[in-house]
């Protein structure tokens, strides 16, 4: 059975960069796709989906949605939160927060590579015990290397409760 | 211009933004999953979740975040752009709940030839919890 690395062995995590991945070209049917799942039952608005509208706007055509994710689907799967720190399968985790930053919006035939670093560690007890925050913070460009988005994640692990 | 449902000099401080609201089941969280590489058995399986400790299955914080997203697209139109949103996932969204995001007018200025609007956003459950803390800023056209 795995075991929890040490506190030590965390910190020495800060700073580095744990991935740097790139994903397939953004197709328009992944921008269609996440627009209906997180607009589901209604219909997502016509920016996500329909060329001729979209041209009339002031993106000036197709864009994804800010929060769209063109990592979904890996075939090589980037290593997974908690930010490049390996914690046992047994280990209670959950999503502490999110903090994103948008500049270029992302178009269909865009080509996204995220690196991730270890910007943050601490330990908090709270009302659920003990508990180790491990933050990361990630940044995608395009293929033209315009930056199109920074987020700091936080992954919260539970030591005690 | 297609796409422009408000502008900035609309705008006034402690404006409310018309919510965003869903009931939330498996059917809706696995379709997320599939767009968000979320496939984590908390958030798909009643039995794993229970073993962890939880109520029963959960919703991904990420689909808050889409909400709060949404809520804020709708809002500003399509000649608007969304520039920062964070959030804390402070409560669980479990199983049948129903979350409503929600937003207020902080504060509005220029900033470096963009017109910002600061907010505070939430998500709240079917209870008035807010499970879901939040910010965000948004950039505006001008009648100008």
């Amino acid at each position: 059975m795995e075991k929890m690395p040490t506190l030590e062995e965390i910190e020495a995590t800060v700073g580095r960069e744990i991935y740097r991945v790139t994903a397939p070209p953004v197709s328009l049917s992944d921008i269609r796709k996440h627009a209906i799942a997180v607009y589901w039952p209604e219909k997502p608005p016509r920016l996500f989906w329909d060329e001729e509208y979209a041209r009339q706007t002031s993106w000036g055509g197709i864009v994804a949605p800010e929060d769209f994710n063109p990592f979904a689907w890996p075939i090589e799967g980037p290593g997974r939160f908690p930010c490049g720190v390996t914690v046992p399968d047994s280990a209670r985790t959950f999503n502490g927060g999110s903090d994103a930053e948008y500049f270029t919006p992302i178009r269909p035939g865009d080509i996204i590579t995220a690196a991730d670093t270890v910007a943050e560690v601490y330990q908090r007890t709270g009302r659920t015990g003990r508990l180790l925050f491990l933050v990361s913070e990630t940044r995608w460009t395009n293929q033209r290397d315009e930056l199109v988005k920074t987020q700091r994640g936080t992954r919260v692990v539970v030591l005690e409760s | 211009m297609a796409g422009i449902d408000i502008y900035f000099e609309d705008v006034s401080e402690g404006q409310e933004v018309p919510p965003f609201q869903r009931t939330t089941d498996l059917m809706y969280w696995n379709r997320f999953a599939a767009v968000n590489d979320e496939f984590v058995y908390v958030h798909m399986d009643d039995e794993f979740a229970k073993q962890r400790g939880e109520k029963g299955v959960l919703a991904m914080g990420h689909l808050s975040f889409s909400h709060l997203h949404n809520m804020l697209r709708a809002w500003i139109g399509d000649s608007g752009r969304i520039k920062r949103v964070s959030c804390q996932y402070r409560r669980i969204n479990y199983k049948g709940d129903t979350v409503t995001s929600r937003g207020r007018v902080v504060k509005k200025y220029g900033h470096e030839g963009d017109n910002l609007v600061d907010l505070e956003v939430w998500v709240e459950n079917q209870n008035g919890e807010i499970i879901t803390p939040g910010k965000a800023t948004v950039a505006l056209p001008s009648r100008k």
